[in-house]
């Protein structure tokens, strides 16, 4: 070919290489295509993986495996339901608090803040979203801990503890302080979403409200939030499925205790917790398969939530997929 | 009356409750990074930088290893996952359909959303069984499936973003496609491409989940990409969980360094962008 181009006259060189160029065109659609297939590709691969590795564990405890409670890597009878429930239910706690409290800031940020301070507020929190999860962990095993166990927890204990929810002793780890911190790590997506959410409401909207007598609260609490509720709801479902698969914060507070508990003060596990924990140092084959198939549950539960945040934030604000 | 002004003290108690709300959220961040600095600074010395761990008890000791291996499995992420970010964004962009990029794009939004804990078990079992080892390779592989999804959807956005006057000028000059994508889409778009690049960095730098059981973790230096790999992350977490005192001193330390790091990365991300004029914000 390269001698072909050389010895050919000018002419034919020219369409020589228009035709070269043209090829080339169709190399680059074809390298590129490859290159965007593997993302594809190894999605799908993943799950197949998932499948075929929790295979032993699916065929001997069916789908009783999700609703056994009983976990003895002695016996190899392995069941997902403590760990399905402390990873629902320290989201739970995580969006108790995160939900208010990014709402009530995405609310200040987008109605009333100068918006010169709003941006920065929002890249601060956006900031917050991007502190690696072990590094609160760490923060929560030396500062939160303590101060659950010495104060918080004890002060629970005596003005509610005649509540199943607070009772047993403080031992400063368990599904309390795993939502605590579950919470940090989730309001970032809420309020950086919600506040987006929020800003793209019509200002007739507003202007309507305030026109008919409204109070500032009453315009933005009554008209702006219900107008901008879908994507609100996107948010918090997005940030439920950060917090159902976050892993080494929650690993690191949540006590490491396979039973199932009533009071938010006892220690608990986490579906990411348990594996995180026990994945490298599982002996037997139906041990691994069955920390592969709690994986593949945590990967059902957070496929589900996020495809419906997607949907609710697409219906709000017309964009795609929004990475605060 | 006395119902407007009970309208007014609701409006100004909920305004304020609001306001509040963003104090307590934007304070968060201060309140980790003080933490850090005011545990994490005195133990960030030379040895930190320069010297292996030692056992517990002993004074001294750092964490090169850690930081060289967070560096090298990082590395390795970025070579698998910029090529294909990058390529794959130039294909959604530039040459799909409506369907495949469609397909492509959805895919890559659930490998976005899939927990890391999750991609650490499918690096295992695709590297790490059929090898037989732990090894630097797993771990930068499953980084990179952390890397990828960001830095396609990145760039693809900022691809969109170049004007298609400036795709047809190249095209009406006689430039091919694969010339016009050379020379005139990619420079364009290139803070924007530049900025997801460094997110994506940033965001895998800092995980320490998909790490636990490809990289795994090495005491001393790791002799080949095939050894298990000490990295910072995995350091922090079993320095944290550990009981002795001078390795939680070094854990602080750790945190701090990485925080540090991964905020520069991000605010960096920021600045580049924010110069950025050509390439607008899909």
């Amino acid at each position: 070919m390269g001698t072909a181009v050389v010895t050919a006259p000018p002419q034919s060189r020219a369409r020589n290489l228009g035709k070269l160029f043209r090829d080339g065109d169709q190399i680059t659609h074809f390298v590129t295509f490859l290159f965007a297939a593997s993302v594809f590709l190894v999605t799908v691969f993943l799950v197949y993986e998932l499948w075929i590795h929790s295979g032993p564990s699916r065929a001997k405890f069916g789908f009783g495996f999700l609703t056994s409670r009983t976990w003895d890597p002695v016996a190899d009878q392995f069941g997902a339901l403590p760990f399905i429930y402390g990873t629902v239910l320290t989201s739970f706690l995580a969006l108790l608090i995160s939900v208010p409290l990014g709402v009530g800031a995405a609310i200040f940020l987008a109605e009333l803040a100068p918006p010169r301070f709003s941006n920065i507020c929002t890249f601060l929190v956006e900031l917050l979203a991007a502190v690696p999860s072990v590094i609160l962990g760490l923060l929560a095993i030396f500062t939160l801990v303590p101060i659950m166990r010495q104060s918080i927890e004890p002060f629970l204990k005596h003005t509610l503890g005649y509540l199943p929810l607070f009772q047993g002793p403080a031992y400063g780890v368990g599904y309390l302080t795993a939502g605590i911190i579950l919470a940090i790590m989730t309001f970032p997506f809420i309020i950086s979403i919600s506040r987006e959410a929020l800003l793209v409401v019509p200002r007739e909207q507003r202007e309507a409200a305030l026109a008919l007598g409204a109070t500032k609260w009453e315009s933005t609490w009554q008209v702006v939030v219900p107008y901008a509720r879908l994507g609100i709801i996107g948010s918090v479902f997005l940030a439920l499925a950060r917090a159902l698969g976050e892993t080494m914060a929650v690993t690191m507070v949540i006590g490491n205790n396979t039973g199932i508990h009533t009071s938010l003060l006892s220690p608990g596990y986490t579906i990411a917790a348990i594996i995180a924990n026990d994945f490298s140092e599982a002996s037997g084959d139906m041990y691994l398969s069955s920390l592969v198939e709690l994986g593949l549950v945590l990967f059902a539960l957070t496929m589900v939530l996020n495809a419906a945040a997607q949907l609710l934030i697409i219906a709000t604000t017309g964009k795609g997929s929004k990475q605060p | 009356m006395n119902r407007i002004a009970r309208r007014n003290i609701v409006n100004n108690v909920m305004l304020t409750v609001t306001g509040i709300c963003t104090v307590v959220t934007v304070s968060v961040l201060f309140l980790i990074l003080g933490y850090l600095v005011v545990n994490g600074w005195r133990s960030v010395d030379w040895n930190f930088f320069t010297k292996l761990p030692l056992s517990p008890g002993e004074a001294g000791g750092g964490v090169a290893n850690a930081i060289v291996g967070s560096g090298v499995v990082v590395l390795i992420a970025m070579v698998i996952g910029i090529p294909v970010g990058f390529l794959g964004a130039i294909y959604l962009a530039e040459f799909g359909g409506k369907t495949v990029p469609m397909l492509i794009r959805y895919t890559a939004d659930l490998l976005n959303g899939v927990p890391s804990i999750v991609i650490g078990i499918f690096a295992w079992t695709v590297i790490v069984v059929p090898m037989h080892h732990f090894s630097a390779w797993a771990g930068g592989f499953a980084l990179s499936l952390m890397m990828i999804p960001i830095g396609l959807r990145a760039t693809e956005q900022f691809l969109r973003g170049v004007p298609n006057s400036l795709r047809e000028a190249s095209l009406a000059l006689g430039a091919s496609k694969t010339r016009t994508i050379i020379s005139v889409i990619v420079p364009a778009a290139r803070q924007g491409i530049l900025t997801g690049m460094i997110l994506g960095v940033a965001r895998i730098a800092g995980e320490t989940a998909p790490l636990l059981f490809t990289s795994l973790n090495n005491q001393y230096w790791a002799k080949s990409l095939n050894e298990p790999t000490a990295a910072l992350p995995v350091l922090i977490y079993n320095y944290a969980i550990s009981p002795y005192e001078d390795l939680h001193r070094q854990a602080w330390a750790a945190g701090l360094v990485l925080l540090v790091l991964v905020l520069i990365a991000n605010i960096a991300s920021r600045w580049v962008l924010s110069r950025g004029t050509t390439a607008q914000r899909g």
